[in-house]
């Protein structure tokens, strides 16, 4: 089933989104309870990269063979690829155990230098941005926000996710949402099914891009990647994916500046808007809009195959 | 009286005797058959609110129970906050009110109440609804009044995609205009729509009526133009009058579709295949 959720504070404002989501995604947690996931926007730092990686999942923290030094190991690998390649790490952070917060200067090739470390066993860099942060871990979104500190995030806008896995495992890899690899500061998240996804994922492998689950939804991030490489604005891109994806979705991307909604042409996924003046909020549900808006305020589904974009 | 009685000595129900039915007959002379036999003696006079904010979806839907147990026949429910599944399975008579916005499948599965919800409600709201009225001032979302068999159910603004799916009856009204697939095997009932519809209106509709206001963005399999007849425009007038609403155009620019019947054909097998399934 799945439940999505997006904010956006008009104008340039800033809020504590970090809070803001995880009272929305509580509110969906009927919705899946397998994992949540956040992708927050923050104001960043010009010419500092944020990344966000994890090096295990947690299953493998409880059951790996010598996991804890692994970890460690992962890790220290991770600092020697960065140091090789030249980005000059000012701050390192441990989330948890296994999934790490950097920030690093780096002047050449980005794609090359994440390449390069994921090229490492278990690594998964789950995001790079300027102010992007991408955060996802098994449980609801009150434990993952606690364990990861996102109370006092303050940013633009954020889009998360709560799921019930139906097409891949239980697992940190499968967890929403998607980073748009290896773009800045684009993240997906998607509600429904994808019926062609072999046939797209195959076509865009076979383009050099790289998937690293099995879960269908992961195709729109590649996707909305792919067709910015080519050029595309965000628009543009995703009124082009309610043709090209076939199958059932609603799905939000959020790049550094940009909150983006796409519906199928069925309408078969749910979808509930709020829109006044400094803030638009969407969400699966009304009742994840009404967790930060208390007062009563006016709703309404957006039609199929419609494509909203808003600007921070 | 006298059909009822004749098919009973007729023999035709003599299951219900064993107890394998649930079939229930009422009789027009007799006023109290018209409310089930566990319904509530309630007075519309007797009024009752109460604030739902910090009660969960079984609180606020026993309190129902409980207030028209204790003979409450009008009763208001603030600040519903868009929780799902309120108001859901009464089989009673009463004024009810919800001043707020509700979340899915609100007021589901009714046989009786007169409902006003001063917001929105969420995906499929008075879903089953048998009889009575659901009036909600503000939008309705997708699959408004699937499956509905009877009563009025109205939204003043705008409702999501396959309104009215699978209807079987009575009559639904919006204000604003629809998405894709509304009134998607539709069976009976009528439907009003004053504003513009999505894709696929009518889709594989087997019966009924479906009366437009607005513009169509295009018509489903087998749902044709007929005409307006003087009927049909007292009809309408009387139903929008009721509920004080407005054709955007004037009731001459109303749109009235029906199946074209060209889907029945469930029993026009070939005589060769007639003969297998015999």
């Amino acid at each position: 089933m799945c439940g999505i959720a997006g904010l956006i504070w008009k104008g340039g404002v800033t809020s504590d989104i970090g809070s803001e989501m995880t009272q929305m995604l509580q509110a969906l947690k009927h919705r899946g309870p397998d994992s949540t996931g956040f992708a927050l926007y923050g104001k960043g730092e010009e010419g500092v990269h944020v990344l966000r990686f994890k090096v295990a999942e947690q299953e493998e923290m409880k059951t790996g063979f010598d996991i804890h030094r692994q970890v460690i190991e992962r890790k220290a690998a991770v600092d020697t690829r960065l140091e090789e390649m030249g980005a000059e790490v000012t701050t390192r952070e441990d989330a948890t155990e296994y999934a790490f917060r950097y920030h690093f200067k780096f002047g050449g090739d980005l794609k090359r230098l994440i390449d390069y470390i994921e090229d490492l066993d278990s690594v998964e860099i789950l995001s790079v941005g300027k102010g992007l942060e991408l955060i996802k871990d098994l449980g609801d979104a009150a434990l993952v926000s606690e364990q990861y500190g996102l109370s006092g995030f303050v940013g633009t806008h954020a889009i998360g996710h709560t799921r019930m896995a139906t097409e891949s495992d239980v697992d940190i890899r499968s967890a929403h949402p998607y980073w748009a690899y290896p773009f800045n500061d684009v993240s997906v998240v998607h509600n429904g099914q994808l019926t062609n996804y072999w046939t797209n994922r195959r076509d865009l492998e076979r383009r050099g891009h790289r998937f690293m689950s099995n879960c269908d939804s992961e195709l729109i991030a590649v996707y909305i990647a792919d067709r910015i490489d080519q050029g595309d604005e965000l628009e543009p891109a995703m009124k082009r994916s309610i043709e090209k994806l076939d199958g059932v979705f609603t799905y939000l991307v959020a790049t550094s500046d940009q909150l983006g909604m796409a519906k199928d042409v069925m309408a078969a996924k749910p979808m509930v808007l709020y829109e006044s003046d400094e803030f638009v909020g969407l969400a699966s549900e009304e009742v994840a809009i009404r967790s930060i808006f208390p007062r009563e305020i006016d709703t309404w589904d957006p039609y199929q195959g419609e494509v909203k974009v808003w600007a921070a | 009286m006298g059909s009822v009685t004749t098919s009973h000595e007729m023999g035709l129900h003599e299951e219900q005797l064993t107890g394998r039915t649930q079939q229930m007959y009422f009789s027009a002379t007799e006023e109290e058959n018209y409310t089930y036999p566990w319904g509530y003696e309630v007075d519309y006079a007797n009024s009752a609110e109460f604030d739902a904010a910090d009660l969960s979806i079984s609180e606020i839907n026993l309190k129902i129970r409980e207030l028209m147990q204790s003979g409450h026949g009008t009763i208001t429910v603030k600040n519903p906050r868009a929780k799902h599944s309120l108001g859901v399975g009464i089989l009673n008579r009463l004024n009810l009110n919800f001043e707020g916005s509700l979340g899915y499948f609100g007021c589901g599965l009714i046989d009786g109440p007169n409902v006003r919800i001063t917001g929105r409600v969420g995906w499929s709201c008075a879903e089953n609804m048998m009889a009575g009225t659901v009036v909600i001032e503000k939008n309705a979302g997708s699959l408004f009044g699937a499956a509905i068999r009877g009563g009025d159910l109205v939204c003043k603004g705008q409702a999501g995609a396959r309104v009215g799916i699978d209807q079987k009856g009575g009559t639904i009204i919006v204000g604003g205009s629809v998405g894709a697939f509304t009134g998607f095997m539709m069976q009976r009932g009528r439907m009003i729509l004053l504003g513009d519809t999505g894709d696929n209106l009518g889709d594989s509709m087997y019966d009924g009526t479906i009366y437009v206001g607005g513009k169509i963005a295009s018509l489903g399999v087998d749902c044709v133009e007929t005409e307006l007849t003087d009927l049909d425009r007292k009809y309408l007038k009387g139903k929008l009058d009721l509920y004080g609403m407005e054709t955007p155009n004037g009731i001459d620019s109303i749109i009235k579709l029906t199946s074209g019947k060209q889907l029945w054909n469930y029993d026009n097998l070939e005589p060769t295949e007639k003969k297998l399934v015999l």
